[in-house]
């Protein structure tokens, strides 16, 4: 069981409200992704419902019961924190044991439980070292592991692979949904890298300043950004968003196309820009294009490759139905 | 170039040399104390003898009896052991508390605990002695292992509040989440990766205390006098003997100095412990 309620919690840091009321309810079992831009209190979120930091005011519900003022290692979760946070002067048998023999579980039990846990993270091999002779990949697993043999009701992860790099993250990002996917237990996971929350979540939770932008899942929030931010925070490259008498034509205030959804022509289209940048991947072309009047750079996807240079005139035309209306106060017009 | 050269020059010759004539002029006192000790009293006073000597072990055999060495030294294992474990008694969770859980207060409360040590201790001798002689605890050891706890703690909070800041808010943080208590977290996590830190702040106190001669001579008479008090009051009933003097100096100091030579090794590797990320 897993199920976690916030009920219009807040928190302030001395006369700073970081997080102003707010409700969200995870459900047992669901893989929910806290996503959002740098300092707009993903980790803080995460604490509070670990018990690291205190609300100033609401409650926190975990399973029905109220937890608000129940001391973190009471709550049933486990945590894996970014840094690691593994114990330096301890094996990582020990580091993996250590939640087992506070809770004064038995030595056999504990043996047996962290055999299995390093059995399934690949770490049978190093279970006599300490932290400090690992990789970080291995050090991140460690963590994992420590937090698997409680058997807790939810994890929640901050940031667990910003450490590490970009092969190994990939890597990672699959193992944590696979473990997901085994176990079907609760798992919150903060990130400010939307590629792992689109890819990881069940429900992506946008956050900015604190205040929930949208919650849905990954692709309700790439089909049907409820405002602004969330269009522009969500999908890579960025959608290209633009006011202006272009917008006024489709009856909003703000537009924004996909760069996938925009076609490409040299010769005739709605659109008529010249071209910056072209980068190159292979599987696909993103191109960059000027002075089109209407932002500042318009970013254009095409699958496949496309032989176009500096400097060259291109035309793009927009796929009608793909195009995000928006109003003045910047949320979305079906 | 050439200022490149003798700059390095100085680097590789100038600077040993330096060196070694700093430690030299700190050394020579002691070592003059230990050369004396291994005179005899009338040798010790006569300048012609000052290096070459016939060297005697007559002060450090007779030490007993001319002083009774061995009463002054256990008073000083006393009380210099039991204050250095009631002051980290005292200052670990104190430098726990601040380190992990400040306040908006931890500063002040900090450099409050520092300015104690501005005050000069002769403006509280007089409170100090009536006040000790007012409870009967005059020439006591629990009176010194009082005094001496009470005027290192500010040092000890310090040195522990700055090694134990060292450690990652997040491991302490891990372990509240994997159920330690308090008292496990200090026991389990603080003490093993502060080991080193701690280890240095008890030497350090624990040298102070073996020094201390200020409160204890001036708060025992006989029972609880310390080694300093030995060399401090120095009367034999005889008169003043420098080699006998020289010899029970060198026994009170030696101690310390073989301690810190030991711990030496371990010290430096608690220090370099590291490896904490
Ligand atoms: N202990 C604290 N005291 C005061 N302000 C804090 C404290 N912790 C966090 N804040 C503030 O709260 C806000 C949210 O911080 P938080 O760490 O939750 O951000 P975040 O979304 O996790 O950012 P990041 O992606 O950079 O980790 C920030 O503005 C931060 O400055
Ligand atoms: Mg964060």
């Amino acid at each position: 069981m897993g199920r976690i309620v916030l009920d219009k919690v807040t928190k302030s840091f001395g006369e700073t409200q970081v997080i102003p009321p707010l409700d969200l309810t995870i459900e047992n079992g669901e893989f929910t992704v806290f996503v959002g831009p740098s300092g707009c209190g993903k980790s803080t979120l995460l604490r509070m419902i670990a018990g690291l930091e205190d609300l100033t005011s609401g409650n926190i519900l975990i399973d029905g019961e109220d937890a608000t003022e129940v001391p973190p290692s009471k709550r049933g979760l486990a945590m894996v924190f970014q840094s690691y946070a593994l114990y330096p002067h301890m094996t990582v048998r020990k580091n993996i044991g250590f939640p087992l023999r506070m809770e004064k579980m038995s030595q056999a039990e504990i043996d047996e439980r962290v055999e299995a846990a390093a059995k399934s993270l690949n770490l049978v091999d190093y279970l006599d070292r300490k932290p400090g002779q690992l990789s970080g990949g291995q050090r991140q697993r460690v963590a994992i592991g420590r937090a698997i043999v409680r058997d807790p009701s939810a994890f929640l992860f901050d940031e667990p692979l910003s450490n590490l790099d970009a092969a190994l993250r990939v890597g990672m990002r699959l193992e944590i949904s696979e473990m997901h996917e085994r176990m079907q237990t609760t798992m919150i996971y903060v990130t400010h890298d939307q590629v792992e929350a689109m890819t990881m979540a069940d429900r992506i939770v946008v956050l900015q300043a604190g205040v929930i932008e949208q919650v849905g899942t990954p692709l309700e929030l790439y089909h049907k950004p409820q405002n602004v931010f969330v269009a522009g925070f969500i999908g890579s490259p960025k959608m290209n968003i633009f006011s202006g008498p272009e917008a006024e034509k489709h009856g909003a205030a703000t537009i924004g196309i996909r760069p996938e959804h925009t076609d490409v022509s040299m010769s005739e289209g709605t659109w008529k820009g010249t071209v910056g940048v072209a980068e190159h991947l292979g599987s696909d072309t993103f191109i960059h294009v000027h002075n089109t009047g209407l932002a500042d750079m318009i970013t254009v996807r095409i699958s496949g490759d496309i032989s176009v240079k500096h400097g060259d005139t291109i035309y793009l035309t927009p796929q009608a139905e793909q195009i995000h209306k928006f109003d003045a106060q910047g949320l979305r017009i079906e | 170039m050439a200022i490149v050269a003798q700059s390095s020059k100085f680097g590789t010759y100038g600077r040993p040399v330096l060196a070694w004539a700093v430690g030299l002029l700190f050394f020579f006192p002691i070592f003059w104390m230990v050369l004396t000790s291994f005179k005899t009293d009338a040798d010790a006073v006569k300048p012609e003898f000052l290096f070459f000597f016939t060297p005697t072990l007559e002060n450090y055999l007779n030490m007993t009896e001319n002083y009774d060495y061995w009463r002054f030294a256990r008073n000083s294992v006393i009380s210099a052991v039991s204050a250095t474990v009631f002051t980290l008694f005292v200052s670990v969770p104190a430098a726990y508390a601040m380190a992990f859980n400040p306040s908006r207060a931890t500063k002040d409360v900090l450099m409050w605990m520092l300015s104690t040590k501005m005050l000069p201790a002769a403006a509280v001798l007089y409170p100090m002695i009536f006040l000790a002689k007012g409870i009967g605890l005059y020439d006591t050891h629990i009176l010194i292992i009082t005094v001496l706890s009470l005027i290192n703690l500010p040092i000890a909070i310090w040195m522990l509040f700055t090694y134990f800041k060292e450690i990652p808010k997040d491991i302490i943080e891990a372990g509240k989440m994997d159920g330690v208590n308090t008292w496990g977290e200090i026991k389990e996590i603080l003490i093993p990766l502060a080991w080193g830190g701690i280890a240095s702040t008890a030497l350090l106190v624990f040298i102070f205390c073996w020094n201390e001669a200020y409160w204890t001579v001036r708060l025992t008479t006989i029972d609880a006098a310390t080694l300093s008090k030995l060399i401090e009051g120095n009367r034999a009933p005889e008169g003043l003997f420098f080699g006998r003097l020289s010899a029970v100096s060198t026994a009170a100091v030696g101690p310390v100095v073989v301690l810190g030579w030991f711990c030496q090794k371990q010290l430096v590797q608690g220090l370099t412990f590291g490896a904490v990320k």
